[in-house]
């Protein structure tokens, strides 16, 4: 878009960290991809659909006042039976699907992308002061990584979910699942983070600069926000991406066990769950719909994904 | 039919040829496991229809469910009604070969009532069981009991023997340390014996063929049954013909399986209630908006609740017409429903209570409803949120797997609900234990009445009349007396019956089965071609 | 590397007392156990006693010692559902799961590696993208629809394979039993250890073509391509061999997450292994042996674990330094 406005860089003036992104392989590489674009494309629809549902959607499927049960399971608007004002069908409740969608969309990228921030947080923290500190600080931390992979994600959402309900006396389901889910997906995937990025660090905690950095006396977080992490980032966006998307499937997986987010409030995992029991009744959309829309959704971050790991890997280009 | 008589009619050792020229293995899946085949151990319907195939009480109830003789070939009871006496069949054999005698009834009576038994509640404690001679028993009480031995037919009697030679003579109990012998074989006298026994994988029974009944109604030479957890799953292995029996069938796939050509669904009422019950003790809700007093304390409000839900919707979409919606908190096949009718639906109605009420713009309030344990219970509460939405009621519905719901709502838990969804079926088949356990006041110190009244719905009126009807021997006045107390709790609003859910049972064409409305999968009565 | 040992054995034993404890602190929290053994029309005087006598009424702590002191003596205690002792339960049950796992391992292996392989050395064919696409699926889709479609697909609408169960399995022993003898018991691996294994199979696909992509760019393989060796030699004589140590060492590490993944498989086949045990114990509140299922998957990680921190240290002696330097 702005490279060819772009003002070539002169060697007087160091460039900014978004002129050396316009000026990195990396946005090359991208619009060399048409896989890629059209897949940061449709990542990018989807955001959007999601982020502005409320506007976008023709009903409010989570206000149950307004949710017919006498509408419930008519099938998509082309087909005998179905209403135009319906497009891709209703829910068991009377739902309409397409808005269900749009709002489940929203409740599954915000719970997976907050899970997955939480893992990475705690993960990157972890693994840093494992790889930096080592001895004690590390044994510690990979032995609780071990407990963690103990751990089934369901397990820990009954957990968690019990604790919070523990606190929180009155809240009900609605309001506290999410919260339950983000912790839950959280602690489950933050192991992986910790690794890779202890192993990272473990390689350049022993490297030159590293070494001069603290030779020259530089307090330690300093040396591992500023020299470590920016080198140990790369594999942990790649993760990242390929998190969101498993967290989303988790999220489904944990509502097809009765832990995830409530059927009044439904995610597209739960969506699915739910149409899952009309998978044999001929009611296929109700598992269909959110079904598609949740594996473009993981291809297309699986897609940026891979991108952006072969981009990030110098050797690769 | 003409050829399966003319088997019976011919000797014995024909009959058997006849019988293994056709005998059939049928295999059949359910939804529940067998968990232990210790007869007093898990008190379920399912696990107690799998039992009622190895093991045999003294009565037995037919297919219309009336009781009939079953080890004991009839009873008597003393015009004061203290004292039963039961004349026990002879010649009946367990399935180790041992002579059944009223020495085994005496020990099974004993392990039945001891601690660790979960049947505890099939005879009363003050009842005396004394041995008249090796085929008479009699019964002594107290107070008459006119309902005595209405669950005595999944009490299943036991050999002493058997019970004796393997350290058996004790319930298994819940805190069993070891296993239990009683609990992975059994030896009763019933029509099927147990081949062997993976606890929640797989059972085969195998047919016994000294069986004392020569009115052998089933053509089987094996059962074999698999639990299979998952709805979908248990549908497909009966669409593709790995099993010939399911129960239950997810209603919603009811069209799909009948449509298939070889199977076909068994649907039917179930006797079991399902209602939704309000927290009508505490002085505040604990969980409300509503701060300072408890709005279902007020009649109106209950009534405004009733007639916010549209029960024939929910009939008809999320039952799919497998409901019968029910004015009663029992279901018409054990208590008639003639002069009771439900209250109207009418969300104008329920606004204009609520407003009477004191609430015209409606209040909040917490709901806890299972989402495994009753026919689609989920949906009906979702269903039901949306309903009390457009009346102004704003539901915070908590729908959990039974373990934490259970754990909430029932007095072990204190009974830490506002607004819940539950469903009963008496155990006795009779009325009595619906206004005892579910309409009795709770909390009497030294009485177990009403202990699963979890709403705390109380009138000593029907009290009273409870306590009547557990002694009236005269049939007509006791249904007066029943009818009267059901009376006062409808006009109170006490509860919100919904309806009584159907059975549904996937059956392969090739088999002929009869359909129990207790939801007893009975496979002695079922052919296969 | 004596110490080293001893000190990595005692952190493990750590590693499994503290699973016990958070497992012991969430017992509470999934349901109350006495609710599922009792029907609603038990009294409640009753309740009490049976709560007593499962030494419920304990603090947790208390409970928490009495079982670690029990499984001290490989006492996992009696199931509250089946009144069998846990360890003959999931004694009984780890086959099934054991043999679904190991099938699911390979056909990911046979599967994956392949298509690794393929899809690096023909990285810009239309082909590789459609298998990167297509493998992608696996991991597009939760794993209970996959198995649910599978089920319609080839149990139901073709008639093929069944939808539950082991099939017919064969006794080996006192302690074994085995699907892979009996043309039932194969067939009947086949969906569950698809199903399973399709993440893995995923998983297996990238790194593969993660690493082989890499090798190929080393200086050896240059080297070899110089010396004018066939392309096919090199690709598989060299390339792949050094790719597939990483890859064998993951597929190892993942052997426990697969295991512990078969929860879901297992509930929608009804494959008969600890999976299948550990959630319906979760539903029905049975503590003795989510407990047991829960010491036993941290055993299996937590050994894996040392075996892999064991071997890193003898092959590498500077990780051995970096470990051992405290």
């Amino acid at each position: 878009m702005s490279m060819t406005t772009r003002p070539p860089a002169s060697p007087e003036k160091i460039p900014t960290r978004w002129e050396r992104f316009l000026d990195s392989d990396i946005l090359a590489s991208f619009l060399r991809s048409k896989v890629t674009m059209v897949a940061a494309f449709v990542v990018l629809l989807l955001f959007i659909g999601a982020a502005f549902s409320p506007w976008i959607a023709p009903t409010n499927p989570f206000d149950p006042a307004s949710v017919f049960l006498a509408d419930a399971n008519i099938p998509p608007a082309w087909q005998q039976g179905g209403e135009a004002r319906f497009i891709f069908g209703t829910d068991d409740q009377g739902r309409d699907l397409y808005s269900a969608i749009l709002y489940g969309l929203r409740v599954s990228l915000v719970v997976g992308g907050l899970g997955v921030i939480l893992a990475a947080s705690i993960g990157i923290t972890l693994g840093l002061l494992a790889g930096y500190l080592g001895g004690r600080v590390d044994s510690l931390i990979m032995r609780i990584a071990d407990v963690q992979l103990t751990f089934p994600a369901i397990l820990i959402a009954l957990l968690i979910d019990g604790v919070v309900r523990g606190i929180f006396k009155s809240a009900s389901r609605e309001d506290t699942a999410i919260y339950v889910l983000v912790i839950s997906i959280g602690l489950s995937f933050w192991v992986q983070y910790a690794r890779t990025v202890r192993g990272s660090t473990l390689v350049e905690r022993n490297k030159d600069y590293v070494q001069a950095a603290r030779l020259v006396g530089l307090p330690a977080p300093l040396i591992m926000l500023r020299h470590v992490l920016p080198n140990v980032i790369g594999p942990v966006l790649v993760i990242l991406t390929i998190n969101l998307a498993l967290a989303v499937i988790t999220e489904a997986t944990l509502s097809f066990l009765g832990v995830g987010l409530p059927p009044t409030q439904p995610s597209l995992g739960t969506l699915i769950s739910i149409g899952n029991r009309y998978l044999f009744s001929g009611d296929w959309w109700i598992v269909a719909f959110p079904g598609v829309t949740l594996a473009i959704l993981v291809l297309a971050v699986n897609l940026l994904g891979d991108w952006l790991r072969d981009a990030l890997n110098p050797r690769l280009r | 039919m003409s050829f399966k008589t003319n088997c019976l009619a011919a000797v014995a050792a024909l009959a058997l040829m006849c019988g293994a020229a056709q005998a059939q293995t049928l295999r059949y899946a359910n939804q529940g496991e067998l968990k232990s085949l210790d007869p007093y151990t898990v008190n379920e319907t399912t696990t107690n229809a799998h039992l009622g195939h190895p093991y045999e009480g003294l009565t037995a109830r037919g297919k219309d469910l009336k009781i009939e003789p079953a080890l004991a070939e009839k009873w008597e009871v003393s015009d004061d009604g203290l004292k039963w006496r039961f004349f026990l069949r002879k010649g009946v054999k367990f399935h180790n070969g041992e002579d059944f005698t009223a020495d085994d009834v005496i020990f099974s009576a004993e392990r039945v009532r001891a601690p660790g038994s979960n049947f505890t509640t099939r005879i009363p404690t003050d009842a005396k069981f004394t041995k008249v001679d090796d085929y008479t028993i009699d019964v002594t009480l107290s107070s008459p009991n006119p309902i005595l031995n209405a669950q005595w037919d999944t009490w299943y009697i036991m050999s002493k023997k058997w019970a004796e030679a393997n350290n058996a003579v004790a319930p298994t109990p819940a805190a069993a340390t070891t296993p239990s012998h009683a609990s992975l074989n059994a030896n009763g006298t019933g029509p099927f014996k147990i081949e062997s026994h993976q606890p929640g994988v797989k059972t085969v029974f195998k047919v016994n063929e000294n069986w004392w009944n020569k009115k052998v109604e089933h053509n089987l030479k094996e059962i074999v049954f698999t639990p299979i957890a998952s709805d979908a799953t248990r549908v497909a292995a009966l669409l593709s013909g790995e099993v010939d029996v399911i129960e239950p069938v997810p209603i919603q796939d009811i069209q799909r399986v009948n449509s298939a050509g070889n199977v076909q669904v068994m649907t039917g009422p179930e006797l079991r209630t399902i209602f939704l019950g309000m927290d009508q003790t505490r002085d505040e809700l604990l969980e409300s908006n509503v701060k300072g007093k408890n709005p279902f304390k007020d009649p109106k409000v209950r009534q405004a609740f009733y007639q916010a839900i549209d029960i024939e919707t929910i009939k008809s979409r999320v039952m799919r017409g497998l409901s019968t919606p029910s004015p009663l908190m029992i279901a018409p096949e054990l208590f008639p429903h003639a002069g009771f009718t439900r209250a109207k639906f009418d969300t104008e109605a329920s606004k204009k209570l609520l407003a009477e009420a004191g609430y015209p713009n409606g209040f909040e309030v917490g709901m806890d409803c299972p989402n495994d344990r009753y026919v689609n219970d989920g949906q009906i509460c979702q269903a039901v949120v949306g309903m009390l939405a457009r009346a102004g009621i704003k539901v915070n519905l908590n729908a959990q797997p039974k373990g934490q719901y259970f754990a909430k709502v029932l007095k072990s838990g204190g009974y830490k609900t506002s607004f819940y969804l539950l469903g009963w079926t008496p155990g006795t088949f009779d009325s009595h234990n619906v206004l005892n356990d579910i309409l009795g006041c709770r909390d009497v110190a030294g009485s177990s009445r009403g202990e699963s009244n979890l709403g705390g719905y109380c009138n000593k009126k029907v009290d009273a009349l409870t306590d009547k009807i557990l002694v009236e021997p005269d049939t007509a006045k006791r249904d007066a007396m029943i009818k009267e107390a059901f009376k006062i709790t409808v006009d109170e609003f006490s509860y919100i019956p919904l309806h009584q859910q159907a059975l549904a049972w996937g059956v392969s064409k090739k088999v002929k089965l009869t359909q129990r409305a207790d939801n007893s999968v009975l496979l002695y009565y079922a052919t296969k071609e | 590397m004596l110490a080293f040992i001893l000190r990595r054995l005692f952190q493990s034993l750590l590693v499994m007392l503290s699973v016990a404890l958070i497992a012991f602190a969430m017992f509470r929290f999934v349901g109350d156990p006495v609710n599922q053994l009792v029907s609603l029309d038990t009294p409640q005087a009753q309740v009490e006693q049976i709560r007593r006598s499962l030494g419920l009424d304990d603090p947790v702590i208390v409970q928490f010692f009495r079982y670690i002191y029990n499984a001290a003596r490989l006492e996992f205690g009696v199931s509250y559902q089946f009144r069998l002792p846990v360890i003959s339960l999931l004694g009984d049950r780890a086959p099934a799961t054991l043999e679904l796992a190991f099938m699911s391992a390979l056909f990911s292996l046979l599967v994956g590696i392949p298509m690794g392989v393929y899809t690096a050395l023909k990285r810009d064919s239309w082909l590789a993208k459609i298998l990167q696409a297509v493998s992608l699926i696996g991991i597009s889709l939760p794993t209970f629809l996959i198995g649910i479609l599978l089920i319609y697909l080839f149990s139901v609408t073709l008639g093929l394979l069944p939808s539950f169960g082991r099939g017919e399995v064969v006794k080996i022993g006192n302690w074994w039993t085995t699907g892979l003898l009996t043309v039932s018991g194969l067939k009947a691996l086949i969906l569950p250890s698809i199903t399973l294994g399709l993440f893995q199979m995923t998983l297996i696909m990238r790194l593969v073509r993660a690493e082989m992509l890499e090798v190929l760019r080393a200086d050896y393989i240059k080297f070899a391509r110089a010396r004018g060796l066939r392309t096919r030699t090199v690709n598989f004589g060299h390339a792949l061999k050094n790719t597939l140590v990483p890859v064998i060492t993951i597929a190892g590490l993942q052997l426990g997450s697969i295991i512990a993944f078969a929860i879901i498989t297992e509930t929608v086949f009804q494959w008969p292994g600890m999976g299948l045990l550990f959630l319906r114990a979760v539903q029905n509140v049975d503590i003795p042996i989510m407990a047991a299922y829960l010491m036993l998957i941290s055993f299996l990680f937590v050994s894996i674990n040392l075996i892999v921190d064991l071997l890193y240290a003898a092959v590498d002696p500077r990780l051995r330094a970096t470990i051992g330097a405290h």
